[in-house]
């Protein structure tokens, strides 16, 4: 296998973006991802994006956001209609055919124009579930109860991860939720999507990342400190919610073991997973095995403080590989999710170059 | 209550209807052309870059991958530099069949634009002719591009290929 | 002219008709005749709904090899719908539910009509069928308790 690294990330986030269409607020975080490597959008050997139309309510609205890459002269390129980091998966896979060695990643999404949890009913399995459009809160809510009278995890446990996470949140500056929570106040406030909080919930995030991927020794090029992938894989779950134990991820724990997370000696220095509602978080330490007391969960606050959906993925390897490459650590894990209770996970597993 | 189990022809196919409903925003330079169309004036954007008119602005220019910059306003005569004759109409389409669709080049616009031909035979409609926007009457005025119902053609010779082939 | 941003209600609506297959229509061929189905996979659990192959073998499901689960059965779990939203089972605040109907090892989702503080993990309750069930998921009415004897 070739060795990828991520040589740039930049990403934008906010509650509600109410002026600028998303190729407004796509264009300039392109700009700023590949202004520190010296190289245009014409330089990259593949482009590939994530998004969901769905977020718009509009047939291809994908294609017109590739304007903000400069899609002229013709440039090869790719979509996928998930997060963002299920197209760095493809990038990745692209880079190992050994012809190219650069590659472009992006992910954009509004949330905020139509009522994102309705939206993403369109996930469910059209026949059965589908037409009784459970929204994605109710959905995660009847996941957290398995996990709570599983005896796993208890309503502390969860105002735990979100005082944690909107700590941490703090030193983030594209983050919406953030501040200093008291873990009894929290647990104080009223269910809402009983038997989570509203606390417990993303925000509505309106967003974009991008990410600059370079193989082997172009990497050393194009940056002081490339951020290597050391593995990456993706798995999925049945899609009938009833059918699976909702407590336990075995699609993340089998793409960690594929990414080679065991092979990271003594656990990883940070973690950044993709976790929405504050129990999955619980629910993805668990199967990726992670020990709190040597990994740092979320330094970015996760996508508890953010949460651009088809984005908040692709973020998850970029905010691993910034502090990475700042010196913030030597090795991090990143994880992506997709579908409705964490049905489908990616894992990458990331090392600074030495 | 039961009843009877029907003994009918088994279920194989459903019908499953989907609404979703939305709050759009076209964007800052999308919303300025708009404006513009709402008082008659067609207003183009030049890329920084390019220095193309982008006709309409959505924000970008889609060769350069830049944000635009100078509002440009464009005239609302131009050249039909390619047609089509329909003959097939397409659901919802209540236009006489057949008609013409052409894309025009607003004089001062770097891209050109859909809009209809009326006012002239089919065998003289040719590209290179010179048409000017018959608009709607002002008072039915809106936020969009088909405030312009149709292009007529104008008493003007017709533009050289040279012109306008870069468009094609 | 206003530099203001424009914005207008935009709805996406379309209806596709799906075909259901042999598996998914002899479901909801049993809904329609107020009965539901699943289907004895290879692990021994009967999986309601029944899916097309086997979450295990893969191998493909015998849409005319499906066994009837009882009218009533146990929440495995439950959540509490405090907005509800168009299109859903009910249009003021409700639970879902997965519901481990008699016969079953899976668990059925579907709302469940009860209210918030009576709802609980184990509870039993039954199927509400529909006035004039047609081969649909919503056959199902919803949920509700079975009173305690």
């Amino acid at each position: 296998m070739r060795d990828v690294a991520v040589v740039s990330y930049a990403q934008f986030a906010a509650r509600n973006e109410q002026s600028r269409n998303e190729i407004e607020f796509l264009l300039p975080v392109v700009k700023e991802a590949l202004a520190p490597t010296g190289l245009t959008s014409q330089d990259m050997g593949f482009t590939v994006s994530g998004s969901s139309d769905y977020l718009a309510g509009q047939s291809f609205a994908f294609v017109s956001a590739l304007d903000a890459v400069g899609p002229w002269p013709p440039i090869a390129e790719s979509h996928v209609e998930m997060d963002g980091a299920f197209a760095l998966y493809e990038a990745w896979v692209r880079l190992q055919h050994g012809d190219i060695d650069t590659a472009l990643v992006y992910a954009f999404g509004k949330s905020s124009p139509g009522d994102i949890g309705r939206v993403l009913s369109l996930q469910l399995d059209p026949y059965l579930a589908g037409p009784l459009w459970p929204d994605a809160a109710s959905l995660a809510a009847l996941q957290a109860r398995v996990l709570l009278d599983s005896g796993k995890a208890s309503e502390k446990d969860l105002a735990r991860v979100v005082a944690r996470s909107r700590r941490s949140a703090l030193g983030n500056p594209h983050a919406q939720l953030k501040g200093e929570y008291d873990e009894a106040a929290l647990l104080d406030e009223p269910l809402y999507a009983d038997p989570l909080r509203k606390h417990d919930l993303p925000p509505i995030t309106d967003g974009a990342a991008v990410i600059v991927l370079a193989a082997g020794d172009r990497a050393r090029d194009l940056c002081e400190k490339p951020v290597w992938i050391r593995g990456i894989d993706h798995r999925i779950d049945g899609q009938a919610l009833g059918s699976r134990d909702l407590s336990v991820s075995p699609s993340t724990t089998l793409a960690g073991r594929k990414a080679g997370l065991g092979d990271i000696g003594g656990g990883v220095d940070l973690a950044e997973l993709h976790a929405p509602f504050s129990h999955q978080e619980l629910i993805l330490t668990e199967a990726l095995g992670l020990d709190e007391t040597r990994t740092r969960i979320n330094p970015s606050g996760g996508a508890l403080a953010s949460n651009p959906v088809m984005v908040a993925g692709l973020v998850r390897i970029g905010e691993a590989a910034a502090r990475l490459a700042a010196g913030d650590g030597q090795t991090a894990v990143a994880h992506a999710t997709g579908g409705p209770c964490l049905q489908q996970n990616l894992v990458c597993v990331l090392e600074a170059d030495k | 209550m039961s009843t009877e189990p029907v003994t009918a022809v088994p279920v194989s196919e459903i019908v499953t209807p989907i609404r979703l409903d939305y709050r759009y925003t076209p964007g800052e330079a999308s919303s300025r052309f708009l404006r513009g169309m709402k008082e008659g004036r067609i207003l183009g954007r030049r890329c920084p870059s390019c220095l193309k008119v982008i006709l309409p602005p959505r924000g970008c220019c889609s060769m350069c991958g830049e944000l635009l910059g100078e509002e440009v306003e464009v005239k609302d005569s131009g050249t039909l530099v390619t047609f089509a004759v329909v003959n097939v109409n397409f659901a919802n389409r209540t236009i006489d069949l057949p008609y013409v669709t052409g894309e025009v080049l607003f004089d001062g616009a770097d891209m050109t634009t859909m809009v209809l031909l009326s006012g002239v035979p089919l065998d003289e409609v040719r590209m290179g002719m010179r048409v000017k926007a018959v608009w709607l009457p002002e008072e039915q005025w809106d936020y969009t591009l088909a405030n312009i119902d149709h292009v007529e053609p104008i008493d003007e010779p017709d533009a050289d290929y040279e012109s306008f082939k870069e468009l094609l | 002219m206003s530099n203001e941003v424009l914005s207008a209600p935009h709805s996406m609506e379309f209806a596709y008709t799906r075909s259901t297959g042999p598996v998914v229509g002899a479901f909801l061929t049993g809904l329609r005749d107020r009965k539901v189905l699943g289907v004895k996979d290879s692990r021994g659990e009967v999986v309601v709904p029944p899916p097309e192959y086997d979450r295990t073998s893969f191998a493909p499901t015998d849409a005319s090899a499906l066994v009837e689960v009882g009218q009533e059965g146990v929440v495995t779990s439950w959540s509490w719908n405090p907005t509800p939203r168009s299109g859903q089972p009910f249009d003021r605040p409700f639970a879902w539910a997965l519901v481990q109907l008699d016969g079953s090892d899976t668990g059925l989702l579907h709302a469940l009509d009860a209210p918030r503080d009576a709802i609980r993990t184990g509870m039993r309750v039954r199927i509400r069928w529909a006035e004039s069930p047609r081969g649909f998921i919503d056959d199902i009415a919803c949920f509700e308790p079975v009173e305690e004897a």
